[in-house]
């Protein structure tokens, strides 16, 4: 009953909705920045606060199915806007160490190719580049059910930008260890779902894929 | 005996901010007879304006406090520094429980404007009061075998909300060499622009180094050891391939996870330009001395 009002306040909400409240925290982080009120190292607490952003609506867009999964709550509808505006958090914590933090372009790609956290950071970002250029309803019909099967890069993604927080805190740190084990956690509670459809699409896949 | 190293910079350089103009062409000639025989920079004259009291109160690590950098700033006030005490133990003459007014009270007070640059590449100018650890040494008496100064920060769970979680192996520990630890640069400071010491930046005493990385200038110092073994030092503990017991600030090793070859000043908001690091913080010429013959990259 709970669940049924609840899915209908849900539906009545636009999807357009949420591109204008979640990036709210990153525009306010943004002009606290440019009006001095980020503190004494804007630069990194804009960095920080990005990619903090970016990893929590990731965690978010993970947490999607299992809700619908065991609480019937239906997400799904939010999820794209989710998914694309977390790809802007994190396209803008990419440019905020790129053109801010790094500035030297010698020093960009040296770090990216010697320092480990910041190579993961960065193949995180690079797997999220297909699925925002996929994110629309011609890539869906386009691509089909290759579709949804390209988007389980968001795990990958998700995984590398847990990691990427992991390795870069100094000393034995909680708060990335936590966002880590919820994430791993909304993956697991996959696994069975995922076992059937690998039998199914290992079956039913590559022909389809032929057929395009 | 103090003012055995004379400032680049005194306090009448820092205020009134209108002489800011005038204090820099002084420190751009000052730098460039100074080390490493580099040319100043405006940038490097820029780099050495202190910073002011809201920057260095408001932006620090102090872990026991939490891992943010406004942590410390919020946490700090429960740390309890009345009565406080420092013993000090090991090889001296005098070993015991002094307080901070014991240690210091016949000492002049120095004000040193340092450059302070952190591990994690980002650097301050603090204009700090204190005392040289030697004079203070000097009271307790070093016995001859003693080669190392260890230190420890106060642990106190009830006062320090970081300290609940395994960030560290607490207490915070750090040590010197003791010729490092007897050079004239190295100082116990009790103050920051001429006012007490605030809790977040180490209250009521702790140490300044300031040609290492800024980990190694431990806070609210509740021990002192004098030994002959080197002393086991917490990041070093923690991670011993990023975090070497000299931890000199050296532009050539890089951090396993970041280059040190640059630092960025804080305060310069959100288009702050990075700078060159300087050997040695910019106190080679003071300093190198120490390490003659030692491999550096290895003894880091």
């Amino acid at each position: 009953m709970l669940i049924q009002l609840i899915n209908s306040g849900l539906r009545k909400i636009p999807t357009w909705v949420l591109y204008i409240l979640l990036p709210i925290p990153g525009i306010l982080a943004i002009v606290a920045g440019l009006t001095d009120n980020l503190g004494p190292e804007p630069i990194k607490e804009l960095e920080g606060e990005l990619g903090e952003v970016a990893i929590k609506l990731l965690i978010i867009g993970l947490a999607v199915t299992p809700l619908l999964h065991f609480t019937r709550i239906n997400l799904l509808r939010f999820r794209r806007a989710i998914g694309v505006v977390a790809f802007g958090y994190v396209a803008a914590h990419f440019l905020t160490w790129l053109l801010l933090d790094v500035q030297l372009l010698s020093q960009i790609w040296a770090d990216i190719l010697k320092r480990p956290y910041i190579s993961v950071g960065f193949v995180g970002f690079m797997a999220m580049v297909p699925l925002a250029v996929t994110s629309n309803n011609w890539s869906m019909r386009k691509l089909g059910q290759f579709w949804s099967v390209l988007h389980r890069l968001t795990y990958i993604a998700t995984i590398l930008g847990g990691l990427h927080y992991i390795m870069l805190v100094k000393g034995f740190q909680m708060e990335p260890l936590v966002h880590m084990a919820i994430i791993l956690a909304f993956l697991v509670v996959r696994v069975p779902k995922w076992r059937r459809s690998v039998q199914a699409s290992l079956r039913g896949l590559p022909d389809k894929v032929l057929r395009r | 005996m103090a003012y055995r190293w004379t400032n680049d910079l005194r306090r009448a350089d820092v205020t009134p901010e209108s002489l800011w103009l005038n204090r820099r062409q002084v420190i751009a000639g000052a730098l460039g007879a100074g080390a490493l025989g580099t040319i100043a920079s405006p940038a490097m004259a820029e780099a050495l304006k202190p910073n002011s009291w809201e920057d260095i109160t408001s932006y620090n690590n102090y872990y026991e406090f939490g891992t943010s950098k406004e942590d410390p700033a919020t946490n700090a006030h429960m740390l309890n520094t009345s009565g406080w005490e420092i013993e000090i133990d090991g090889m001296v003459d005098a070993p015991g429980l002094y307080s901070v007014a014991a240690l210091t009270d016949d000492l002049t007070e120095e004000e040193r404007i340092y450059r302070f640059r952190c591990v994690e590449a980002w650097a301050m100018v603090v204009p700090w009061n204190g005392f040289e650890l030697k004079d203070i040494l000097d009271k307790v008496g070093v016995q001859s075998g003693a080669k190392y100064v260890a230190f420890e920060t106060a642990l106190r769970p009830d006062e320090m909300p970081g300290v609940r979680y395994s960030v560290l192996d607490w207490p915070y520990r750090e040590g010197l060499r003791l010729d490092e630890a007897m050079h004239p640069l190295t100082m116990m400071a009790t103050g920051i622009y001429g006012k007490p010491i605030p809790n977040q930046n180490g209250a009521p005493i702790r140490l300044v180094v300031p040609w290492k990385y800024g980990f190694k200038s431990i806070k609210s110092i509740v021990r002192i050891t004098l030994t002959d073994e080197e002393p086991p030092t917490s990041w070093n503990m923690s991670n011993r391939r990023e975090y070497g017991f000299y931890s000199n600030v050296n532009p050539e090793v890089n951090h396993p996870r970041w280059s040190q070859a640059t630092e960025r000043k804080i305060g310069g908001g959100l288009f702050n330009r990075r700078q060159p690091t300087l050997m040695f913080n910019g106190y080679g010429d003071e300093v190198a001395s120490l390490y003659e013959g030692m491999d550096l990259s290895k003894f880091f």
